[in-house]
Parts: C-alpha cells; structure tokens; sequence
C-alpha cells in the first residue's frame, strides 16, 4: 500500500508554502478584509497565474501545466492554509473542472487557456435565495439563447468573467440545464453584497436577457452540478485542513507562551484536550480527503462516497479547530488584530459554498445505501 | 412546588408589563434593534432616559435596600422584572455591569457618604460604572494583574494597563483592582479602588473586536491619582473584594443573550428544508431543536431553584456558574447550524438580503466572545469540579511565593 503522495507533490507543497508565506501573508488577506470596494488581490491572482498553478490540472493541449488532480489537492491545501483572497476556488474547483468534465471541444478551446493564464475568472451561479437550489423552485430562465433572472449568492461574481448559471431551461420542460454566460456581455449587473467572510468576494447578480449557452446535455443540470460539486468537494476538503492545520499550530503556539496562574495555559488538561480535539478531527478530515484525493484523480467509482466523506469531516474540522482556536486565545481571540477570526469566517464560507453540511450528510447516506445494494 | 405568582409577585409583574409597555419596544425578528437603529449618541440617550423612568417607576435596584434608593424586595422580583424586560428591546446593556457587579460592590464595601454621592445618579442612569479588572497578562487568572498603585500622602498613584474593559470609553466612574504590595503573595497585595474616569492620566483606547464593532477597550493609567479615602475593603484585602464583584457577575450575566430554540423554531417555518416542506418539518432539524428546548429550560429551571434558594435567604452557591457555559455554547451551536440551514445563502450579511436581518450571522460572531468574558468555558468547569464536586485543584505553583518571583510568559 502506498496512502501518502508522491515526493515531486510534497515539493510542490513546500513550494506552495514558501510561495505563498511572502506572496499571502496575513497582511496581503487584511487588506482584502478591510477593503470593501476590493474584490480580491489582481496582483497575487497574476503571480498565482504565473506560477502554472491556475492550470496545473488542465491538459497542455488548453495551455495548463497537464499534471493531475493530485496537485491540485496539494496546492489547495495550502491556498486554504493561506486564506488567499482570490477567486482560485471558483475558477479552478468548479468552473475549469466543469468545463473539463462536461464542456464540449469550442468551450474547452474558449476558456481552459484564459483560466491557465488568469484572464478568465470563473465562478457558480446556483444560489437564489436560503436552502438548497433545486431545479423545481429556479426563477432564473433560459430560452435557448438568453438568461433572465437573479442569483444571490454568488462567490466572486463581482470579479468573474463568466459563469456557470443553473437555470430552468423551458427548451426542455423546465428541467435544470447549466449554462455558461460571460458576464463582460449585454444583461449582466452585478453588485456586491457583504458577508461573513469579507476575504472572499460575493456579488447579487441580474440576468437580462444575457446570452448563454449550455454546458453539457440541456435538462441534465441538476446531475452535472452534482458531479461537479463532487470534485470541488475534494479540493475544497484540502483547503479546509489547510485552515484546520494554520488553526492547531496557531492554538499550539499560542498555548506553550502563554502563561495563567504562572503556568504555560498548554499545562491544563482542558487545553491539552482541546487540542487533541482539533488534532483528531484534523487527522479524520485529512484521511478522507486523501482518499477523495485518490477517488478524484483516478476517476474511481467510489469518488460520490468519499466526497461525500471528506466534505462532512472537512466542514467539522474546520468548525471546531477555528472556533476553539479563538477560545485558547481567550479575550485576544475575540480581537480583530488577531488573525483567529479570519479562519472562523473562512471556515464557515467553505462550509456553506458547495452545499452545506446537513445535505451532503444526507448524500452520503444515499450514496452508502447504493454500495451496499450493488 | 407551585410555579404561580404569589398575589403580590402577580402584581408586580403587572406593574412591569405595564411600564415596559409604555416605555420600550417588544422585541421583533422583523425589525432591526434599536442599538442598530441609532447612532451611537442616539443610543446611550435613549439609554439613559430608559433608565431614568425605571428608577421613577421603582424598577432600579429593586433588591438594593430602600436606604440606598433601592425597592428593598426579594430577588424573585428582580428575576420577574427581567423575565418581563427580556421580551422588550430595551435599552438596558450599558448598565449590567456598573449597576449588576460595580456598584453593588460599593454598596458592600464604601462609607455612608460616599454611598449617598454615587448610588443614586447610578440608579437614575445619570452615571455608568465599568469594571477595571483584566490585564494583558491576567484574565482567567486575573489575581496576576500587574498594574501597580504607590501610596503618596492622602492619595495613591496608579501605573499600568487594564484591558477588555466594557464600556469604558463611556463610563464616568471605574472600580480597580491594583497591585498594592509586589512582595506579598499575589492574591494578598491586591486593593480595590473605586475612580473618577475622568482623572488625569487615565486614556482610554478601543480594542477593534472580531464582530466588527468596538464594545471593549484598553485603559491606560499613567501616574493617575487616586484619594485613599476610595479604597473599597482596605489595603491588602482587594482580592475578597473583587470576589463579591465577581459573584455578582454570575449572577448578573447568563440571561438569553440571542436567538435560542424558539427564535430558530419560529424562524424554521419560513425556511425551505431538505424534504420538500419546511425546515421546521425536517426530522434532523427536529431533533435538535428538542435537544436546545430541554437544555434552555433545563437552564431556566435551574434558576427557578436558584431563586428559591435566594428567597429562602440563601446565597446562590457556585451552581450559577453553569449558566454562561450552557447559553453561550447553546448560542453559538443554535446561530451555526441557522447559518447552515441557510445554504450558501447563510453566508450573507447585508441586512437587505440576510434572513432575519442577519441576527443568526452577528450572533454566530458574539458567540465566540461570550464563551470568553466575564470567566472562560473552562474556567467555569474548573469552578464547578473543584467547588461543587470538591475535586482537588491544580498543583499551584504561585500560591505562597512573592509576586515579583513569579514566572510569567506573553
Ligand atoms: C466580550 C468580552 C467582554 C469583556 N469585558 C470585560 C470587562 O468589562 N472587564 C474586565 O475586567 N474584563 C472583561 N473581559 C475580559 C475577560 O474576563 C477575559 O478575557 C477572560 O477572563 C479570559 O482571560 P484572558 O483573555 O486573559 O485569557 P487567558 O486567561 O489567557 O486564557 C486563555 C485560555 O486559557 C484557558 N485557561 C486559563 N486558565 C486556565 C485553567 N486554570 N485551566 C484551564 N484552562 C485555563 C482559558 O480558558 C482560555 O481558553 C471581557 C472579555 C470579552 C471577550
């Protein structure tokens, strides 16, 4: 058995980190939160760009770097380590690997390179209000050509070139479809809206009329935002042990400096426990995401499953490790300087961005349902 | 057991609903509260004037003796008044602390002179009292503080830094616990002063919090003079002083500070859920809410037998301590999994989008605080395992040794 990854990916890691210490220092992610007319940082979303890592796992053939989702794993943990305010998540998780799984030759050809070289920001359009969009309640509409409708939230839709819009499609009986738009075109408004996690950018968007065109088979949306909610599942996990991780290491360092009743607070069994806590939900989290990690990269049948898995330990580890991260800190945790919240809001944001917990809980178990009968 | 009023409690609770019916506005999850409302000067007069009327109406320090200005009653009627006050937006927050811990303090230990300068404009909301008691290197551990007080003639002069101080930078008095002899054991060398927040040579500056606003603060004193006459329970003897403050807190703290099972329950009606009808009708969503039901009346009960303790005259024992562990945590796990229900949506905090006006998403930020002041999470399982259970406390390491021996880190 061989359940670790290769030593070429744990270099990229080290290189991720390096990079990413000086180019996203907590300072470069402050001024994203602390600027509300700033969608992300354009100047890292370009070093980002030239590094190759916007491409890693496209195909050479559409300007990437042609490795494989396992170094998108690897970079990924880090970019959730690092709380890199750009659209990365957006643009690679979802939309580049939609077009990869479901986008035809043109569509490919058309954007895959613009994501590789950073000019084409991506993003998902699903949301329209609380709960989960479901193709039976969609007011956005498409009529062959054209969309017409509001979606809110949507992640980086302020900063996005183009987006994947779920849509009741009439040409097939108000199925869902998805359906590309570029959102620079004619009937698109976007605006900002504020939310827990001002590192990452969200938009309200209106649809006028804007040109679209399908992504995949008409009326198959609803299924193909699953497959792709499947795979970002297992990138997203990554970052949030990169975030679980940032998290125990800030509360371990924290816990051996400093001191209350003239002992280190790492001296309590309260702390001690606390962070073991964080450590063993870290450890499950990460499991399941190395096996998602394997899953996705080889296409494996099992990927549903262990997607499904790593998502669910993914969102608890970062829940728990980012909330008691702030109460070892005590009253400094509660502070803004303190970097704490910023993985308490960022923990929330991944947790919610791609189906919230409850409904991938429900998954799971119709998914374990489905093994046990094959 | 008999959970009626008694005639006279019904009476009183009468007399409540009607003053508070007159003077403060139900609470509502379609409106936004009235500290959001107003600007921050808007807020502390409306404030004011809220407290003002319930001193005319004798609703202010309705267990205070009647010689301080108080009503004189049982704590039972403390307890109904803010069963009433609770459903209201009231106005009352920039008065817990002075009225809940500070001044009751001074009640305790000051003269009858000094009782009659400054009990009553803090019962008429004319003056707001803070409580100046954590360092940067003393909280959970707060007999550690460092600031220093130098006797010179009639007065005593204060070096050093207080912080997380609430409602500093609109308080007109302070109490403070100082160091006052470095070469005594730590809990010994304490004192407790009562101050005029305007004296020369104290800064007060705002500490940013996470959720965005600044409710907190740094205080700074530099050579600020205080009379001797305004040391609460003489030299040396702070640290008891401080104690009967700090009983007063849990007492004073651990009410509902946010959305619980009924606001999410309510709330879940207008929420799709996950089986086609709403999340009210979800059994998952179900199941939790009767887990939040039975520990915020299991909470609520708790109390009823802590009041009857107090009405049969009493002391409420260390068992109140259970309380901020249970709302705290109930508020941050209820907020959480509404943020959840939400969906992506959950992520929105712009009051023209965010269900409910975003109160799910800014208590999920308050939470995390909560479990902190006023005694940490753990500190109050400390309190409950060694006090109530008679567990044997940590190993001390700082108990019998100078002040200024001992080891302290960042
Ligand atoms: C919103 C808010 C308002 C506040 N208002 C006031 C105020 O008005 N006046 C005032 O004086 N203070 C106030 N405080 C300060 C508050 O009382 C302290 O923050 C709190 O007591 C914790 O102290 P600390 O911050 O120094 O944390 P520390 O004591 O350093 O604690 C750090 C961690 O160590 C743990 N720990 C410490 N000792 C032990 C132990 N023996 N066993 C196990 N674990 C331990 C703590 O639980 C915590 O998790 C406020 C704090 C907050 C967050």
């Amino acid at each position: 058995m061989n359940f670790d990854f290769s030593d070429d990916q744990k270099y990229l890691k080290e290189q991720a980190r390096k990079f990413l210490s000086e180019q996203s220092s907590m300072a470069v992610v402050r001024t994203i939160l602390n600027d509300d007319t700033k969608s992300h940082d354009a100047k890292l979303w370009q070093a980002i760009a030239d590094m190759g890592w916007l491409g890693a796992a496209i195909p050479e053939a559409y300007g990437g770097l042609g490795l494989g989702e396992l170094e998108l794993c690897v970079l990924a943990e880090e970019m959730g380590r690092s709380l890199a305010p750009v659209p990365w998540a957006s643009t690679v998780y979802f939309f580049a690997e939609a077009l990869k799984i479901a986008g035809s030759e043109a569509q490919k050809q058309a954007l895959l390179p613009g994501v590789a070289d950073g000019s084409v920001i991506g993003c998902v359009a699903a949301s329209e209000g609380p709960g989960e969009p479901r193709a039976a309640h969609l007011t956005t509409r498409f009529d062959g050509s054209s969309v017409s409708g509001t979606k809110l939230p949507v992640a980086d839709g302020d900063c996005a070139t183009h987006a994947l819009v779920l849509v009741r499609d009439e040409t097939c009986g108000g199925a869902a479809s998805l359906v590309i738009v570029d959102l620079r075109g004619a009937g698109v408004s976007a605006k900002s809206v504020k939310t827990f996690d001002p590192t990452r950018s969200h938009a309200s968007i209106t649809f006028d009329k804007a040109p679209a065109h399908v992504l995949g088979e008409a009326g198959d949306g609803e299924a193909l935002l699953s497959r792709i909610y499947d795979r970002a599942a297992v990138l997203v996990s990554f970052e949030q042990i990169g975030g679980s991780q940032a998290c125990l290491e800030m509360a371990t360092d924290y816990a051996k400096g400093r001191y209350a009743f003239s002992r280190q607070i790492g001296s309590f069994q309260a702390i001690k426990h606390k962070l073991a806590d964080m450590y063993v939900a870290l450890e499950i989290a990460r499991s399941n995401a190395y096996y998602g990690a394997w899953a996705l990269s080889t296409d494996a049948p099992e990927l549903p499953l262990a997607a499904a898995a790593a998502r669910i330990a993914g969102c608890e580890a970062y829940y728990l490790a980012s909330k008691e991260n702030i109460q070892t800190h005590g009253g400094m945790g509660f502070t803004w300087e303190v970097d704490c919240h910023l993985y308490y809001r960022r923990a929330k944001l991944l947790a919610l961005q791609a189906g919230a917990p409850a409904l991938w809980k429900e998954k799971l178990v119709r998914r374990l349902e489905l093994r046990n009968a094959a | 057991m008999d959970f009626n009023d008694t005639p006279e409690e019904a009476a009183f609770r009468q007399r409540a609903q009607a003053f508070l019916a007159a003077h403060a506005e139900p609470k509502s999850a379609q409106k936004e509260s009235l500290q959001k409302r107003l600007s921050d000067k808007e807020y502390m007069l409306a404030a004011k004037a809220y407290q003002k009327a319930k001193a005319e109406n004798g609703f202010a320090g309705i267990t205070w003796p009647k010689e301080q200005g108080g009503q004189g009653l049982a704590p039972i009627f403390s307890v109904i008044f803010g069963q009433e006050e609770g459903k209201y937006d009231a106005p009352a927050g920039p008065f817990t602390i002075g009225l809940g811990m500070c001044v009751p303090t001074v009640i305790a230990f000051a003269t009858d002179a000094q009782k009659a300068r400054h009990v009553g404009p803090a019962l008429r909301g004319e003056e707001i009292w803070c409580q100046l008691f954590s360092e940067p290197s003393a909280g959970s551990d707060v007999a550690g503080l460092k600031t220093r007080a130098v006797r010179d003639g009639d007065d005593w002069v204060i070096n050093g830094q207080k912080v997380w101080t609430s409602g500093a930078h609109y308080s007109d008095w302070g109490i403070v616990l100082v160091r006052t002899n470095p070469d005594k054991a730590k809990h010994k060398g304490l004192s407790m002063f009562f101050i005029d927040m305007k004296s020369p040579g104290i800064e007060v500056r705002p500490i940013h919090q996470m959720s965005g606003g600044s409710n907190f603060n740094e205080v700074y004193f530099t050579d600020v003079r205080v009379p001797h006459a305004q040391m609460l329970g003489g030299e040396g003897n702070g640290w008891s002083v401080a104690l009967v403050t700090l009983m007063n807190e849990r007492l004073a703290v651990g009410g509902s500070p946010g959305p619980d099972y009924k606001e999410i329950f309510d709330w879940a009606r207008t929420m799709p859920g996950m089986e086609g009808g709403s999340l009210a009708e979800d059994a998952a969503f179900r199941q939790k809410v009767a887990d939040w039901y039975v520990r915020a009346e299991g909470y609520k009960l708790a109390k009823f037998r802590t009041m009857t303790a107090l009405s049969k005259g009493q002391t409420p024992g260390p068992e109140s301590s259970i309380g901020k562990i249970i709302t705290a945590n109930q508020l941050q796990d209820i907020t959480h999994n509404a943020m959840e229900a939400m969906d992506h949506f959950g992520i929105i905090t712009d009051a023209a989008h965010a269900p409910a006006e975003g109160v799910f998403q800014q208590s999920h930020m308050w939470a995390a605080g909560l479990r902190i002041a006023g005694g940490t999470d753990e500190i109050l399982k400390n309190i409950i395992a060694e006090r109530i259970l008679g567990l044997p406390g940590d190993v001390r390491v700082d108990k019998d040794v100078a002040f200024k021996d001992l080891p302290s880190g960042r």
